[in-house]
């Protein structure tokens, strides 16, 4: 379908009947029970960072995945996308369509910038240099383009960019008529709004932002596919395999890893500007040098190279950092209220350092498991249990090789 | 490599599927019956406690958690009720809030804005909670405040000392009972005045967003006004932990007096490396060189140690008072934690009783009847004395404390001690004032 084969077709599909489910598929636990109160993350916050960080993180696998260059700075893009969008909404209106393409055109500018300088590089050498170019970013953002006492405030600082009831909105209003600030909407269905379900003890929360995110997100899943397959991926993988022998062949490859470059980046753009449309503020933070450790992390997570690994690494990531972290000790006796009241003491000391303010350090347990035990990343894991319990398929064909 | 296979049922096929997709969420536009964003339904209520539980200013948030944990205590009728025994208004019965039991969930700031917004997002979103509270961090508490105005829920601001929090970001949905850098300067510049003169050369190290920012603006035009000279200001960003490369260009720029617009993490490491250089044993231009720490608090004397003996600051509220609602409050604080609530603690503790109270007085949990409740509200038993919410701007007006390090402290505690209660006459101002303008409060937003 769609110039997909048959098995690409078929993952299509599977992503998209998890993005379209995704209220009932993560809200598995009745509300009111304990275990919703921390385990659901069916709620419209959450599932838009699973797919917006999903779009980020496809896109960082066509960098990455196909050519192998490891880029360190992408949560720049991410950011500069962001920062973008949300200057559309205080300039323009509250539409997320053009705030959305004006972050993916900035973000593509400022690929194809910082790309041909650092493709100049390969290796550890590219890594660096991004990584470099991207704090510069960060330190911009963060001070020389943040200081609301200077005449040109761009990004507002630690504070972070945000609407305000005296910004022009040209083709909108600045205030609504009861004096509140207008919402982001897609052609006047606000991002905000969402339908609640009750069906039994359960409660499912449709939302708008959500299935607008979702909708995005597959359309970037479908291209990334494309890409995979098209002879410009072949060229890319090439490049990965070896690219001194094409050099040799009299070829030059750098154009085709600018191109991959300013793709991934206009991913990036696109992923801030929705990360703006659902919630408009901008702060610098997400451009941070960590911010890009984790994109890195999510995907070697997934499983680099694969088309569905970028997705269930961040989704991965996603969810234990909002779930993790919200885990307080109050919560912990309440679950290991059943023990004897010494052990009791005694297991909720110990979880307290892995919950909470904790979850960097079970976060990076779980990441050291998933790179030891499971090199693919998550993806390998599926593999590896369809392979043990499905029908013995031609194997070779089924078996998408991770790389790293 | 590419298979085109359009046919005429398959295309009707996937775009049928792909219709329904599409078509799924925009049928159900409707939002619920509720009367106003996560309206209690059931026997409970759910605030929601957002503080940093990691970063520069983890230890304020710790503390601040323990105080909200003891106000969610006294409310649901547990302990021995603090300070709602000397509160002046007598709504709260210790039965919850209009007989709803309180619940809370907790989240981490980590001391930025984006990520103290997608806790509270979550708080409002998945938890249900009414009412977000919290913040060690101005940018942050203006980052959540305005979620909140967005969400419809009520922000009752923690500490946060920036002018901005009610002044060009204050929103309808925000309240602060905290004071701000504009009430420290007025507090203390005449104490510096008695204490150092009118002849000096000050050089500001500021931490490098809002409140830094307003802080360093306040205490300057202070200063100035009373003949002081300001040399330079340098900024610093909020995640430094190492301040020599800052300290260093101090001792050769002339200056005599070093204000540090630092807290938390950031004052300890700063006012250590400013001692470490040498700077308070300095004699320049023929005068001691002196520090000043316009915001101070007991958990960074605490952890500065020996370094802020003799260093004058400004404070919310210190343990040490002797009227009645502070006495309540430390004795319950200490007999449930061990030790004495630091000034965060006292804040969230305030704020937290102000919000149930405002809720039992408009009989709702609407965030537009609790912001009418609470709006030129006028109270005393909770510490500062005589208190003011003004409703111009929803700034609590109080007296402030100007500290000192104490020489000889008599307990790991009592490291400070006040040497001035400045009347909240002398640090009130216009609502218009030059260094609060150009915000609009707007309306309350009941989501």
């Amino acid at each position: 379908m769609l110039g997909l084969n048959k098995k690409d077709t078929l993952l299509f599909w599977i992503v998209a009947g998890m993005a379209l489910l995704a209220p009932f598929l993560l809200n598995p636990f009745p509300e009111g029970s304990s275990l919703a109160q921390m385990f659901n993350a069916g709620y419209p916050d959450l599932m838009q960072r699973f797919v917006i960080f999903g779009i980020l993180v496809i896109g960082f696998n066509i960098l990455f995945g196909l050519t192998g260059y490891l880029s360190f700075g992408h949560a720049a893009f991410l950011g500069i996308g962001s920062y973008s969008a949300v200057w559309m909404f205080k300039l323009v209106g509250m539409n997320v369509i053009p705030a959305i393409l004006l972050a993916m055109i900035v973000s593509g500018i400022f690929a194809l910038l910082i790309g041909y300088v650092s493709l100049r590089r390969s290796g550890i050498y590219f890594s660096i240099l991004t990584l470099a170019i991207a704090q510069m970013c960060y330190n911009m953002a963060y001070s020389v383009l943040g200081n609301p006492a200077s005449n040109f405030n761009l990004t507002n600082g630690e504070t972070g960019l945000q609407l305000s009831l005296d910004d022009a909105r040209v083709l909108g209003e600045s205030v609504t008529a009861d004096g509140a600030l207008p919402v982001t909407n897609f052609f006047g269905l606000a991002m905000r709004s969402s339908y609640q379900m009750d069906v039994g003890g359960w409660l499912f929360t449709f939302n708008v932002g959500y299935y607008l995110s979702a909708i995005i997100m597959l359309i970037s899943f479908y291209v990334s596919i494309r890409i995979f397959r098209s002879p410009f991926g072949m060229m890319l993988r090439a490049v990965k395999s070896n690219q001194q022998r094409m050099n040799y062949t009299g070829l030059n490859t750098r154009p085709y890893i600018l191109a991959a470059f300013v793709i991934s980046g206009i991913y990036a753009g696109l992923a801030g500007g929705l990360l703006s449309s659902m919630d408009p503020l901008a702060g610098a933070e997400r451009m941070h040098w960590t911010a890009s450790g984790e994109i890195v992390i999510m995907a070697i997570l997934g499983g680099v190279g694969t088309l569905i690994g970028p997705v269930l690494g961040a989704g991965f990531n996603e969810y234990f950092k909002n779930i993790l972290s919200k885990i307080n000790d109050q919560v912990l006796h309440d679950w290991l209220a059943f023990m004897p009241d010494g052990i009791e003491n005694a297991m909720v000391g110990f979880l307290h350092y892995f919950v909470g303010k904790g979850w960097h350090l079970t976060l990076g347990i779980m990441f050291m498991l998933v790179i030891i035990f499971l090199p693919g990343g998550l993806v390998e894991g599926g593999q590896r249990i369809a392979n043990k319990f499905g029908r013995k398929k031609n194997s070779d064909e089924t078996k998408q090789t991770p790389a790293e | 490599m590419s298979t085109s296979n359009f046919t005429r049922r398959g295309v009707l096929k996937s775009g049928a599927i792909a219709g329904a997709g599409v078509a799924l969420p925009t049928i159900f536009t409707a939002s619920s019956a509720a009367a106003y964003m996560n309206e209690p339904t059931g026997s409970t209520v759910t605030f929601g406690f957002n503080v940093p539980q990691t970063g520069a200013y983890a230890d304020e948030g710790a503390d601040e958690l323990r105080a909200y944990e003891l106000a969610v205590e006294h409310l649901n009728g547990g302990g021995d009720a603090g300070m709602m025994n000397t509160f002046s208004s007598k709504a709260l019965k210790g039965n919850g809030i209009l007989g709803k039991k309180v619940e809370f969930v907790t989240g981490d700031t980590q001391t930025k804005s984006d990520a103290a917004r997608a806790s509270a997002k979550s708080m409002i979103e998945k938890d249900g909670a009414v009412m977000i509270t919290g913040g060690s961090s101005s940018g942050v508490a203006i980052a959540v405040q305005g979620l909140c105005q967005e969400a419809g829920v009520i922000f009752m601001a923690g500490l946060t000392h920036s002018n901005d929090t009610t002044g060009k970001d204050k929103k309808a949905n925000g309240f602060r009972h905290f004071f701000n850098g504009y009430m420290s300067a007025a507090a203390l510049a005449p104490v510096l005045k008695n204490l150092y003169g009118t002849d000096r050369n000050a050089y500001h190290l500021t931490a490098d967003y809002t409140w830094g920012w307003t802080q360093e603006e306040s205490i300057a035009a202070a200063t100035e006004a009373m003949g002081w000279n300001t040399v330079n200001k340098v900024r610093t960003p909020l995640a430094s932990t190492d301040f020599s490369s800052y300290i260093a260009p101090v001792l050769n720029s002339g200056a005599d007096v070093l204000v540090l617009n630092h807290y938390g993490g950031n004052m300890v490491n700063s006012l250590t490396n400013a001692v470490q250089f040498g700077l308070r044993d300095k004699v320049v231009n023929g005068k001691n060189f002196e520090i000043v720490v316009p915001l101070y608090s007991r958990l960074m004397a605490k952890g500065a140690g020996e370094n802020v003996k003799g260093i004058h600051g400004s404070t919310n509220w210190h343990w040490s008072l002797t009227d009645e609602g502070s006495k309540a409050f430390v004795k319950s604080f200490g007999e449930k934690y061990g030790f004495p609530p630091s000034q965060a603690a006292h804040t969230v503790y305030c704020q937290t009783m102000l919000y149930a109270d405002a809720a039992e007085r408009a009989g709702t949990f609407n965030p537009c009847g609790i912001a009418e409740a609470l709006e030129g509200f006028e109270f005393d038993g909770l510490g500062n004395g005589p208190t003011l919410y003004r409703a111009d701007d929803h700034q609590c007006f109080k007296d402030v404390l100007v500290v000192r390090g104490k020489e000889n402290p008599t307990s790991e505690f009592d490291l400070l001690e006040v040497v001035e209660v400045t009347p909240r006459g002398q640090v009130e101002y216009a609502p218009d004032h030059p260094m609060f303008a150009g915000g609009n409060l707007g309306t309350c937003n009941a989501g």
